[in-house]
C-alpha cells in the first residue's frame, strides 16, 4: 500500500517535471519571437533602457519606414515574384518527370532516378560558386556578342536556378507518392481513349493534391527563406533585392547606425508571411513531415 | 535518347505480326515522345545547374582562375598544396566538424527524448507545444540571425539582462566575442532545428504498436528500458537516415548561421569552411576556392558514408 502511494506520488513529480521542461523550452521559443514583434513598435529613445519593458505606444512609423526609406516594399515585391515564379516553374517541370519517373518503364529510368537521387546530396551551397561563374560567363559572351548580359541581377534568372536545385528533392518526393498509386487508373482511361498526357493531367495529378500541396509548402518557405544564391547572383550594389537579403544588409547597417526600430520592423515584415501561412497549415507541413524527413 | 533505344527494342522484339507490329510500334513512338516532353525539361536544367556546376567545382580547383585575370590556367594540385598550410582554411575546417558533430549531438538528444516523452506521456496541450517547437523551423535564417543578435546584445540584450539580475553586469558578457562565438552559434542552430527533428520523430514513434510497451511494462521495464530497448531500436531506420542528413544539411546551416551572425568574425573565430569558400570567391580567388569546395565534398561524402556504416543495424519489424 505505502510503496504503491510512493509511486503515484513519483509519478506525480515526473509529470510536473516534464511540463516544466516543455513549457520552458516553449518560452525560449516563444518569448524572443513575440520580443522582435514587440520591439518593432518601439520607438528609438526605448532600446537604450530595460529590454523587456513594454513599448510606449504603437510607433508605426517603423514599418513606414522600412516599406520605403530602407526599400522593403520593393523587396517583398521582388520576393513575391521570385518565389512565385520559382514554384510554377518548379511545378510544370517537376510533375511530369516525376510521374514518368514513378509510373513507364524505359530504358535509362534507372540512370535518371539514380541521378536525381545523388541530387539530394548535392547542397546547393556547395555549387553556388560555379552557378555565379557560369552565368558571370554567359554574361561576359552575351556582352561581346549582343552588348548586353542579362543572366547576372535577374530575377527570372533566379527564380530558375531556385527551381532547378529544388528538383531532386521535389521529384523524390512526389515519385514516392506516385508510385504508391494502382495502375489500374490509367488502364482505364487509356481504354476510355485518353492519350498520356490527358490520364496524367486530368487523372493522376488530381489525385496526388495532398502531396502536391505539401511540396509547395516545403519549397514556399526553402525559397522565401533563401538568402545565399539570391546574395550571389543578385550582387549589383544599386540592384533588385529579396526581402531576406535586404533585411541582410539592414541588420549590417543598423549595427553603426543604431536605428532599430526600422531593423525589427523589417524583421517582422519578413516572417509574417511565414507565419501567417504556418497558422493556416500547420497540420499538413507537421503530418507532411514523414514524407519530407529529407529536407537538405 | 532512350525513346529510341526503346522504340528499336520493341520493334525488335514484336515481329510475329506485321499489323500488329505497326500497332505497337505507333502506340511506342506515341508513348517515347510523351516520355521526352515529361522528361526532358526536368533533365535539361537539373543537368545545367547542378551536375555541370558540381562537375565545375572539381574542374576549377585544378586551375589558377581569378576575378581579374581573363584567363585559366591549369596549375593540378597547387591550389591543395597552399590549403595544407593555410591556417585560416584549416581552423574554418575545426570550426565546422565542431558544429556538425555537437549540434548534431545535442539536437537529436534532446528531439528523441521529447519526441519520446510527448508521444509516451498523456499530455494536456501536445498539440500546443508540436505548433510551438516547429516555429523556428519556418524562420528564415536571416531572421533567426536578427532574434539572436536583440538575445545576445551585449548591453540591455535579452540574456544578459536575465543574467543581470543574478550578477553584477559591469563587464557585459560578449555572446558573439573571441571565446563564446561558437557556443553562441551552437545555441541558435539547435534552437533552430530541435522542432523540426522532434515532429518528425513523434510521428514515427506513434507507430510504434502500444502492445509492446505494456507488456514491457508487466514484465517490469521502466521507462528508459521502454526507451531505449523499444522505442530506440524501432525506428532505427528512421534515425539512420534523418541522421546521414541531418550531417549534410548542418555543414550548410553552419555557413548560413554563420554568414548571417557574425560573417565568420571576430577575427575568423567563427569561420566555416563554407564560409571560408565563400569569402575566397567574393576575394576573387576563384580557383582556391573551389579547392576548399572539393575537400568540402569529399568530407561530407566520407562523412555520410561513415556515418551510415557505424549505424548499420539489423532492421526490426513490428
Amino acid at each position: 500500500m505505502g510503496k504503491k502511494k510512493n509511486t503515484a506520488s513519483g509519478e506525480r513529480l515526473y509529470k510536473a517535471f516534464i511540463y516544466v521542461v516543455l513549457i520552458a523550452l516553449a518560452v525560449t521559443i516563444i518569448v524572443p519571437v513575440a520580443w522582435v514583434f514587440m520591439a518593432s513598435i518601439k520607438e528609438n529613445s526605448e532600446f537604450y533602457g530595460n529590454p523587456w519593458a513594454l513599448p510606449k505606444g504603437f510607433y508605426w512609423q517603423n514599418f513606414v519606414d522600412a516599406w520605403n526609406s530602407a526599400n522593403m516594399g520593393s523587396y517583398m515585391l521582388n520576393s513575391v515574384m521570385v518565389t512565385a515564379l520559382a514554384l510554377g516553374i518548379l511545378l510544370i517541370v517537376a510533375l511530369p518527370a516525376a510521374y514518368c519517373l514513378s509510373r513507364f518503364r524505359f530504358r535509362g529510368r534507372k540512370l535518371l532516378n539514380t541521378a536525381f537521387m545523388a541530387g539530394l546530396f548535392i547542397n546547393v551551397n556547395y555549387i553556388v560558386v560555379p552557378i555565379f561563374l557560369m552565368l558571370r560567363d554567359g554574361d561576359l559572351w552575351l556582352r561581346k556578342v549582343f552588348g548586353n548580359g542579362f543572366l547576372l541581377n535577374n530575377l527570372v534568372v533566379l527564380a530558375v536556378v531556385y527551381a532547378a536545385t529544388a528538383l531532386p528533392f521535389t521529384i523524390y518526393l512526389l515519385s514516392g507518392y506516385f508510385a504508391t498509386l494502382p495502375h489500374d487508373y490509367e488502364e482505364a482511361a487509356y481504354i476510355d481513349g485518353a492519350g498520356y498526357g490527358r490520364a496524367m493531367w486530368n487523372i493522376i495529378f488530381p489525385m496526388a493534391k495532398p502531396s502536391i500541396i505539401t511540396v509547395i509548402l516545403f519549397n514556399f518557405l526553402s525559397f522565401w527563406n533563401e538568402y545565399i544564391i539570391s546574395m550571389t547572383l543578385m550582387s549589383s550594389a544599386t540592384g533588385q533585392k529579396t526581402l531576406p537579403v535586404g533585411l541582410l544588409n539592414l541588420m549590417q547597417a543598423q549595427q553603426s547606425a543604431a536605428e532599430y526600430g526600422i531593423m525589427y520592423a523589417g524583421l517582422v515584415l519578413v516572417m509574417l508571411p511565414t507565419l501567417i501561412l504556418y497558422i493556416c497549415v500547420q497540420k499538413q507541413l507537421t503530418e507532411g513531415m514523414t514524407v519530407g524527413g529529407l529536407k537538405g | 535518347m532512350f525513346s529510341v533505344a526503346a522504340g528499336r527494342r520493341t520493334a525488335r522484339r514484336v515481329s510475329v505480326d506485321l499489323g500488329k507490329e505497326q500497332a505497337v510500334m505507333k502506340k511506342d513512338r506515341k508513348m517515347s515522345g510523351f516520355l521526352v516532353l515529361c522528361l526532358a525539361p526536368a533533365v535539361i536544367l537539373f543537368f545545367i545547374f547542378m551536375i555541370v556546376p558540381t562537375f565545375n567545382v572539381f574542374r576549377i580547383s585544378l586551375y589558377e582562375k581569378g576575378a581579374y585575370t581573363p584567363d585559366e590556367t591549369f596549375v593540378g594540385l597547387a591550389n591543395f598544396k597552399t590549403l595544407l598550410t593555410d591556417a585560416s582554411f584549416i581552423r574554418s575546417m575545426q570550426n565546422m566538424i565542431l558544429l556538425v558533430v555537437v549540434v548534431t549531438i545535442i539536437t537529436f538528444a534532446f528531439a528523441l527524448v521529447f519526441a519520446g516523452i510527448l508521444t509516451r506521456e498523456k499530455l494536456k496541450g501536445q498539440n500546443f507545444f508540436r505548433v510551438v517547437f516547429y516555429i523556428p523551423n519556418i524562420l528564415s535564417v536571416v531572421v533567426i540571425s536578427g532574434i539572436f543578435s536583440a538575445i545576445y546584445k551585449p548591453e540591455n540584450g535579452m540574456l544578459n539582462s536575465i543574467i543581470g539580475l543574478f550578477r553584477d553586469m559591469t563587464n557585459p558578457i560578449l555572446w558573439k566575442g573571441q571565446s563564446l562565438v561558437m557556443v553562441s552559434i551552437i545555441i541558435a542552430m539547435v534552437w533552430q532545428a530541435i522542432g523540426y527533428y522532434m515532429v518528425m520523430y513523434m510521428a514515427s514513434m506513434a507507430s510504434v504498436p502500444q502492445s509492446l510497451y505494456e507488456s514491457a511494462g508487466l514484465d517490469g521495464a521502466g521507462r528508459l528500458t521502454q526507451f531505449f530497448q523499444i522505442t530506440i531500436p524501432l525506428i532505427w531506420t528512421n534515425i539512420r537516415t534523418t541522421l546521414t542528413f541531418f550531417i549534410i544539411s548542418t555543414i550548410n546551416m553552419a555557413f548560413l548561421f554563420v554568414k548571417a551572425m557574425t560573417s565568420g568574425g571576430p577575427n575568423g573565430a567563427s569561420d566555416v569552411a563554407l564560409n571560408y569558400m565563400y569569402s575566397q570567391k567574393d576575394a576573387g580567388l576563384y580557383g582556391y576556392s573551389m579547392a576548399i569546395g572539393v575537400v568540402i565534398f569529399l568530407f561530407s561524402f566520407a562523412l555520410s558514408a561513415l556515418v551510415n556504416k557505424v549505424t548499420e543495424r539489423e532492421t526490426l519489424e513490428f
